[in-house]
């Protein structure tokens, strides 16, 4: 093994091309709360603009608590084939506090009423005779309020000092010349084991606080697990590109053909697994047709038509027919190819998720903002994540699974 | 069916293994087949087996699947018995995708179960002559078919050579016959009687 190549150190083009990325983005953003606005509405307040730099606060920032979760289930699955690429993991959950610090920040703009993503926030919501008086909302806001602010910091907190600490004691680990008990591996089982527990009810109520709350009057138990599974298909997918780069620009040779097919595997899976969850909740609300559940989809039906059948084909149909064979599981060029096309269609999916219960009818399609934006956050992420990457060595040392992973094969 | 003679060689470990299927082929030898205890994979490429053909079958039997539940349905449910459904269309596609999936996936499994029996040649009742016990424990056994004009003890030697810890030779039944292993001769049972 070519040990001299386990220390990345960040190419000067790709900090070059996430600076460009930022830029153009901090740019299109500009330009997009300067131009956001619809005549006639005085109610509009540039609701397009912080719609989309919500999606791309939170899409990021869930693809990273994802990856958290992922490495929590190698953990606690004991699972071996993926230690090879623990660093990789790892350096993707490092842009947690990144998204949760522009999540915090949303929230807090949105209590000071900057910006009216969140319905519930508006001034006399719940007061009776208030010209904003709603009375659905009234007859729930004991969930929202200050009961919401509480668990948004109890995620927060609680999600930060798993991921943290996992980090923290596999970099550790690293430093002793030989961990005869696989102390620090044990810390981390446990560690993960709770995280799980954490993780199984968090990422379901964060997704009705944080988007489902978007559409107040609008309520769905599946829709934590369909969030969930767009998170976990966008970490797979950014973990598997940035191995293959890695492996491109000379680096991580150690991983074997069998750990990216086990990769194209899960991208595989989890684009089922989302298909699944999305139909699901379609199928029962078109089903059972009760007003206050289908207007969620008539919204989407009436004014995204276009954009909801890109997403359901782009994120169901064309990784089923790509990814099925063997071959191209095992074919870099084609799971680079195939994890990009559907990384922008999860993105979209949360763009789905965003804008019909704030810019509603006033949307005019997918246009520069939506990608200008994406790129903003994008490059901020490239940037986290290979930072990271560059602080500690790309395999692990002390790990009771080393030599397993190195000879995965399947 | 017919009896042939085989001469087999016991292999403990994979990295022995692969290598002595790379040299035993490349003298000519005919292997019959290689048994193991677990799926070892790439084993069929080592061998030059052609690929499986069992997917295609279960694309096959999928589609089949498909075709029924959409027919059956869509018959059912426009022509032979329309039934009102809270005011959905008679023809509710929505509705029917699971049973749609239920039965692509049902047939497709069940298919596939039944032609991998078939190509095994596995069913109840059915008997084949075990080459060597220890190929559902520990040892991966490689079963070269005879002909002739082969030196058996020659082989056997090879194999040694090549890594293998127990080579012999054995006058086995090929195919398939009906018995059952409680009554039937045991071959792993006459041969190992280990002295107290």
């Amino acid at each position: 093994m070519n040990t001299e190549k386990l220390n990345f150190t960040v190419p000067s083009k790709a900090r070059m091309f996430s600076f460009v990325l930022m830029a153009v983005g901090l740019l299109s953003i500009i330009l997009m709360f300067l131009t956001d606005h619809v005549e006639g509405d005085e109610n509009y307040h540039h609701t397009r603009a912080w719609s989309n730099v919500f999606a791309g606060s939170f899409f990021f920032m869930a693809l990273s608590l994802a990856a958290a979760f992922f490495l929590g289930l190698q953990y606690a699955a004991e699972a071996g084939w993926s230690t090879t690429i623990k660093r990789v993991i790892e350096a993707v959950t490092m842009y947690l506090p990144w998204g949760l610090s522009f999540m915090m920040l949303l929230f807090i703009l949105g209590q000071f009423h900057v910006h009216h993503i969140y319905h519930w926030m508006a001034d006399g919501i719940a007061t009776s005779g208030h010209e904003n008086y709603d009375e659905a909302i009234a007859n729930k806001i004991g969930y929202f309020g200050t009961f919401w602010w509480v668990r948004t910091i109890l995620y927060m907190f609680g999600w930060l000092w798993f991921t943290l600490k996992l980090r923290k004691n596999s970099l550790e680990a690293d430093k002793l010349d030989i961990d005869i008990n696989n102390s620090f591996h044990w810390k981390n089982i446990k560690l993960s084991a709770w995280f799980m527990v954490l993780f199984a009810v968090t990422s379901s109520t964060a997704s009705w606080d944080w988007l489902m709350s978007i559409d107040t009057h609008w309520f769905s138990t599946l829709y934590g697990w369909y969030v969930f599974s767009g998170m976990w298909i966008s970490a797979i997918i950014a973990i598997t590109i940035l191995v293959v780069w890695l492996k491109k620009v000379g680096y991580m040779e150690f991983v074997s053909e069998s750990t990216m097919h086990d990769m194209g595997k899960w991208m595989f899976a989890i684009s089922f697994l989302w298909t699944y969850l999305y139909f699901s909740q379609f199928m029962l609300i078109w089903y059972a047709d009760i007003p206050e559940e289908v207007t969620y989809f008539q919204t989407r039906w009436e004014s995204y038509k276009a954009l909801m059948w890109t997403v359901l084909f782009v994120n169901f149909a064309f990784p089923m027919v790509m990814l099925m064979s063997r071959d191209t599981k095992r074919n870099f060029f084609f799971l680079m190819f195939v994890g990009t096309i559907i990384f922008i269609g999860h993105y979209l999916d949360v763009i789905m998720m965003v804008m019909p219960g704030t810019v509603g009818h006033y949307w005019t399609g997918l246009s520069w903002m939506e990608f200008g934006n994406f790129f903003f956050f994008l490059g901020l992420f490239i940037y986290v994540v290979l930072n990271a990457l560059a602080k500690a060595p790309l395999l692990v040392k002390n790990h009771p699974f080393l030599q397993e992973s190195l000879h995965h094969s399947t | 069916m017919a009896k042939k003679k085989f001469v087999i060689g016991c292999f403990d470990n994979e990295d022995v293994l692969f290598p002595a299927v790379k040299k035993v082929r490349t003298a000519g030898y005919k292997i019959q087949d290689v048994y193991t205890p677990f799926p070892v994979h790439g084993l069929d490429h080592a061998l030059g087996m052609r690929e499986t053909s069992l997917h295609t079958a279960g694309f096959i039997y999928g589609v089949t699947g498909l075709t029924t539940a959409i027919s059956c349905i869509s018959w059912i449910f426009t022509k032979d018995w329309p039934l009102n459904i809270g005011g959905k269309p008679h023809f509710a596609l929505p509705a029917w995708i699971p049973i749609m999936f239920e039965l692509t996936v049902l047939f497709a499994a069940v298919g596939m179960v039944l032609t991998f029996c078939y190509l095994c040649q596995l069913a109840p009742g059915v008997k084949k002559h075990h080459f060597h016990a220890r190929a559902t424990d520990d040892t991966f056994v490689m079963v070269i078919e005879c002909t002739d004009k082969t030196n058996t003890d020659d082989l056997q030697a090879f194999l040694s050579n090549a890594g293998a810890l127990e080579t012999n030779l054995q006058i086995a039944e090929e195919g398939w016959w009906f018995g059952r292993y409680d009554q039937d001769e045991m071959p792993f049972e006459s041969t190992q009687i280990v002295a107290a």
